[in-house]
């Protein structure tokens, strides 16, 4: 596999934020799930690597290309979808095709027609009358129109339920049947992330705290559960974000195979928990 | 051939399909030569990674039940049936020797462990 996306020492400055040192190589091919908290810096990520906001320092690389100097050629073949419905309230999916038309050179009217059906979308009403599930599934249906490599989709389910989620993933996976299309998407909703992600970034104030195949994470953690007096004899740098309460105590681990563990209740942490205690062991909030 | 996923439990994706895949071929409901789905459309039916159902077929390539071969896809290879059923004997017998061992542990008798067996057995192939 070859790289989609390469960044290296990346770094952008706003009042009160900083993302900093950001090193990220994403495989082609596959789908990578930016995870963390609001404000943690995944849609500034995005927006980075679509060359949308100005980059204090670094360098990002699409299809091999610097994003600066190739950006025309490295967006006509990304199709994005931001959290908030793009199109204009007055529109039809029918302008609205017609207009991207004019936009992308590769723009494929039949096959936004054929995802429309899929997706069970009039053609002609007005997008004011659209569900918040039948806009974002809109917005993606035109991402995907124009036969792009490469999605970038900022919290494509949030807010959505669960049919039309799912249905959303079934086009994610249909859309990866060719090895040379990738997927990125930023999503609290690790539930989705945990079905289909093939690798999981997790950003936490401004940092990537780790890169890595969602199945190794799932080796490689562990929750662990027990007494306050297990908790002491126990080595803290093990330990990831704990949290102590009147009747014992929980925490994170990366050590699964740690012997330390043995008479502690184990469990295998969701993407969810390893984000929390991540969270909050930067906070340090042990009590 | 099916394969069924468990999401919850601490056996690895993975190793849930390998020994499904595995289960098939020694059943004889994959023969030798039959075509097994694609990567990425073995991973878009059961809803999972592609580094998953990729590694699941390594895994299983490496012990020699599939062969793939570059942009053809991959095949159930041809099976020495015996030695493969001489070696799930061999694993059995270590089983059983492990259980006889806790049953001298815990005081049990020959004649309660082998009532303990066929009793477990029925139970599992539901003749119980």
């Amino acid at each position: 596999m070859q790289p989609v996306i390469e960044i290296q020492g990346l770094r952008k400055e706003y009042a009160g934020f900083t993302l900093q040192d950001l090193n990220l190589t994403i495989e082609e091919g596959t789908i990578t799930g930016l995870v963390g908290a609001n404000g943690a810096g995944k849609s500034t990520t995005l927006k980075l690597i679509l060359n949308l906001v100005r980059r204090d320092a670094g360098t990002i690389r699409v299809f091999g290309l610097d994003n600066r100097e190739k950006d025309r050629e490295i967006k006509a073949q990304i199709g994005v979808v931001f959290d908030e419905p793009c199109f204009h309230d007055i529109l039809t999916p029918h302008q609205i095709s017609a207009y991207m038309g004019s936009l992308y050179a590769g723009w494929d009217a039949a096959f936004f027609g054929t995802l429309l059906g899929r997706f069970s979308l009039p053609e002609k009403k007005i997008v004011k009358e659209f569900s918040r599930g039948m806009k974002m599934k809109l917005s993606i249906a035109a991402a995907m129109a124009h036969h792009p490599r490469l999605l970038l989709l900022d919290e494509p389910t949030s807010g959505l339920d669960p049919l039309v989620r799912d249905e959303i993933l079934d086009m994610f996976l249909e859309f990866l049947q060719d090895d040379r299309h990738s997927i990125v998407l930023s999503s609290h909703i690790t539930s989705d992330l945990e079905k289909i992600a093939d690798t999981i970034a997790l950003i936490d104030n401004g940092r990537l705290v780790f890169h890595e195949e969602k199945d190794r994470l799932r080796e490689q953690y562990v929750l662990i559960k027990g007494s306050s007096a297990q908790l002491e004899k126990l080595d803290q740098n093990l330990l990831i974000g704990v949290r102590k309460n009147e009747y014992g105590f929980e925490a994170l681990s990366k050590n699964r195979r740690q012997a330390a563990f043995a008479g502690l209740v184990t469990e295998t942490p969701t993407i969810e928990d390893i984000m929390l205690f991540y969270t909050r062991s930067r906070k340090g909030n042990n009590g | 051939m099916n394969i069924i996923i468990r999401n919850t439990g601490e056996i690895p994706i993975y190793e849930q399909i390998v020994s499904q895949v595995k289960g098939a071929i020694l059943s004889g409901e994959l023969a030798e030569g039959d075509a097994l789905p694609s990567i990425r459309l073995l991973a878009k039916e059961l809803r999972i990674s592609v580094i998953t159902t990729k590694r699941a077929y390594e895994e299983l390539e490496r012990d020699g039940y599939i062969v793939t071969m570059s942009g053809k896809g991959s095949y159930v290879a041809p099976q020495n049936l015996e030695l493969v059923r001489e070696e799930q004997r061999r694993a059995l017998e270590q089983h059983l020797t492990d259980a006889i061992q806790a049953a001298k542990t815990a005081g049990i008798n020959r004649q309660e462990l082998q009532e303990l067996l066929t009793l477990l057995y029925d139970e599992e192939t539901g003749d119980g």
